[in-house]
């Protein structure tokens, strides 16, 4: 660029001869250098002000654009990304604490029909008939040929079915993708299964839901896929479970009971390891309830945690360990057992007159009703009531089954005395067999509180205490001399050194009072006593042994028996060796009195 | 030497628009081939989830104890009792067999101090 200079000679000189101020000429000329420097630097800067601007809207635009692509595009997923994609199922399966299966699902059809595109509408109908033989062919002819758009006619198809209604070849008979829930156990712990149905149905889907037991309880988290396909461990052990369920059964049979139920549960943890309830069904194929009649005739019935019974000689257990903590007796007191024991215008009858006085231990061992009353007066009924409280015997129960708020238990309105007396020894007081079983896993454990459970969980913290280790242990040595030398003797099982109590309690009549010649028989069991691990109960519902020449019907004589049984098959399978039992400890110095 | 870089950009170009269009078709290839392999594994999962369903069937205890009963002859299959266990001396271990007399030659060996001046 050429330069001008400020003072250009030729001007200044004419200027200097016209007399003019040449200083006016350099302002002039340095005013306009200004100006044009002035201009360019705004040039520049409006050059840059325009490069930016250009570079914000494109940036504004790129990114709005993506929002507006992303807002409008169908989500996909990530086709490079490593295959994560483990769930398969819409429901998780189910499996044993032993990672068995219970419950899982298969892929099947469901067979639904569009009449207006059917050809043969009749003949459909007649070789659908044919196929399916529930389906009635005259009814299945009129909804074809009626003014239906759509029906479905299975909700679930074998392959081979699907087969032949493919080759019935009518292009109006379609199918749709279906999973279904299986139990491959068959009625192997159907009523902690429960069952599932389907839900909303759509053609190329339907929802499965659980309609009972643990299968309602997890629903939701067994359709919740953040869990990844993750199955549903519970405690339950399948082999335990069906050695159960098969001895029950026959012991069921031979008693000629109507209706069984056995309870496994881990003494410490409270893990249910098996529960059997008899009648039972599959739950494959199951049952509708019964809208009449009683609904604990019903195979849908779980008499574990729905069925509340008075469970009868079984509650002397909770009577004298409450007393024993409290301090008011120790396992040699003597206690009047005189019978009968009147009490206002109430008479308390013990099975056989036992004499004038039973030591502690003996009530326990011979089952004095007189006996336990007075030691629960001794407790008071308000203590007695707290006690059962916190064994949990005045509530539901914590299992994570739907049914178990409806095993709440039926108390009496009034706590009087004499209500506290037949309390102690089981009458006025209905509970379910689980509850049984959590409270005498809490007093015999050496003293901590379990709450039950079907999950299989690691092992809990120990629950706060109930009752005095002392006290628990006076309690096992108390329940194994039942079964050495008491009313449960055929509770004996070599090697396992039972300890137990029976309980047998007539059944309460639904118009009031009770029958005289049905019971509920109840044998409440830890096995081995010396070092517990198991809590077993099982109840047997109007049992009769016919062996003899009049029926007899108590606990003693039919289920001990059973339980025994039991525990003779399930003990070796649980893997608890045999052991040679320590000898009890006479003049036991562990009581604090 | 401005003509020569000129080429030479224009190669570069050439080459990573070819290199650019291969690597696209490459990564489609890969993308098919993904989602082949996904269905793939989500059929051999279901068929897996079926096997699985079978297994259980065909294990379920009461058939077990069907066949036990129908093949008593055989196997002869009782329940597991108390009287099973026992302690690890009772196990009647097979007595361990003696090594074989070899060459005598062999029992012959070099102390550690010897072997070292032996070639």
């Amino acid at each position: 660029m050429i330069r001008t200079p400020l003072r250009p000679l030729a001007r200044i000189l004419s200027a200097r001869d016209r007399g003019e101020n040449p200083d006016a000429i350099e302002r002039e000329n340095l005013r306009l250098r200004h100006e044009a420097m002035r201009d360019k630097s705004r040039q520049r800067a409006e050059g840059r002000l325009l490069v930016m601007g250009l570079l914000f809207f494109s940036a504004f635009t790129v990114v709005g654009a993506r929002m507006g692509l992303l807002a409008a595009t169908d989500p996909v997923e990530p086709r490079a990304a490593a295959s994560g994609a483990s769930i398969l199922a819409q429901r998780a399966d189910i499996v044993d604490r032993e990672g068995r299966i219970l419950a899982t699902n298969l892929v099947t059809h469901s067979l639904y029909a569009q009449p207006q595109s059917m050809v043969e509408p009749e003949r459909a109908a007649v070789e659908l008939a044919a196929i399916f033989p529930d389906l009635d062919a005259e009814r299945l002819k009129d909804d074809f040929t009626g003014s239906r758009k759509f029906l479905w006619i299975k909700k679930k198809i074998s392959p081979e079915q699907m087969q032949a209604v493919h080759d019935i070849g009518d292009p109006g008979l379609l199918f749709g993708p279906r999973e279904m829930r299986i139990y491959p156990n068959g009625a192997l712990a159907s009523h902690v299964l429960g069952g599932a149905s389907f839900g909303r149905e759509g053609v190329h889907s339907a929802e499965v839901i659980g309609t009972a037991g643990v299968e309602k309880t997890f629903d939701g988290w067994l359709r919740d896929p953040g869990n990844g396909g993750q199955p549903l461990q519970l405690s339950i052990d399948l082999g335990i479970q069906a050695t159960i369920e098969e001895v029950l059964a026959g012991g069921m049979k031979l008693m000629n009971a109507k209706g069984a139920t056995a309870i496994l549960m881990d003494i410490h943890s409270g893990e249910v390891v098996a529960m059997a309830s008899l009648p039972d069904f599959d739950p494959n194929t199951r049952p509708q309830p019964a809208l009449k009649g009683d609904p604990s005739d019903s195979p849908l019935f779980n008499r574990a945690v729905q069925g509340v019974y008075e469970l009868g000689s079984t509650f002397k257990v909770f009577a004298i360990a409450q007393a024993m903590d409290l301090g008011l007796v120790n396992p040699e007191t003597k206690i009047a057992t005189k019978s009968p024991m009147t009490w206002g215008k109430h008479r308390i009858r013990d099975f056989h007159d036992y004499g004038a006085e039973l030591s502690v231990t003996d009530i326990i061992v011979k089952s004095s009703n007189i006996g336990t009353a007075r030691v629960a007066l001794m407790i008071g009924g308000e203590r007695q009531k707290a006690f059962l409280g916190t064994l949990g015997l005045l509530e539901p129960t914590a299992i994570e089954m739907v049914e178990a708020p409806t095993g709440k238990p039926i108390l009496p309105r009034n706590w009087p005395e004499i209500t506290t007396m037949t309390v102690s020894y089981g009458h006025g007081l209905s509970a379910s067999p689980l509850h049984l079983a959590a409270a005498y896993a809490s007093v015999l454990n050496g003293g901590t509180k379990v709450v039950p459970t079907i999950l299989k969980s690691p092992m809990p913290a120990p629950g706060p205490r109930v009752v005095s280790e002392e006290t628990s242990s006076i309690m096992r040595t108390m329940l194994r001399a039942v079964v050495t030398r008491g009313t449960a003797s055929f509770g004996e099982v070599p090697g396992y050194a039972v300890g137990g109590k029976t309980g047998s309690a007539d059944k309460a009549k639904p118009t009031g009072g009770y029958y005289k010649d049905r019971l509920i028989a109840t044998f409440a069991s830890v096995f081995p006593a010396h070092d517990p691990e198991y809590v077993m109960i099982v109840t047997l519902d109007e049992p009769s042994e016919n062996s003899g020449s009049v029926p007899r019907r108590t606990a003693g004589w039919t289920a001990v028996p059973v339980g025994a049984e039991i525990i003779r098959r399930v003990a070796p399978m649980l893997g608890l060796r045999p052991e040679v039992e320590p000898p009890v400890q006479h003049g036991i110095t562990l009581v604090r009195n | 030497m401005r003509s020569l870089f000129y080429v030479l950009t224009a190669l570069a170009v050439m080459g990573l628009a070819f290199w650019a269009y291969r690597e696209n078709y490459r990564t489609q290839a890969r993308l098919t081939e993904i989602d082949r392999l996904q269905s793939e594994i989500g059929h051999l999962r279901e068929s897996m989830n079926v096997l699985k369903a079978e297994w259980a069937y065909l294990n379920r205890p009461d058939r077990l104890r069907e066949l036990a009963e129908i093949n008593f002859d055989r196997l002869g299959l009782l329940p597991l009792r108390a009287a099973q266990f026992g302690t690890a001396a009772q196990v009647g271990y097979p007595e361990k067999p003696l090594p074989p007399v070899t060459d005598p030659v062999e029992t012959f060996g070099a102390l550690p101090e010897t072997e070292e001046t032996t070639p």
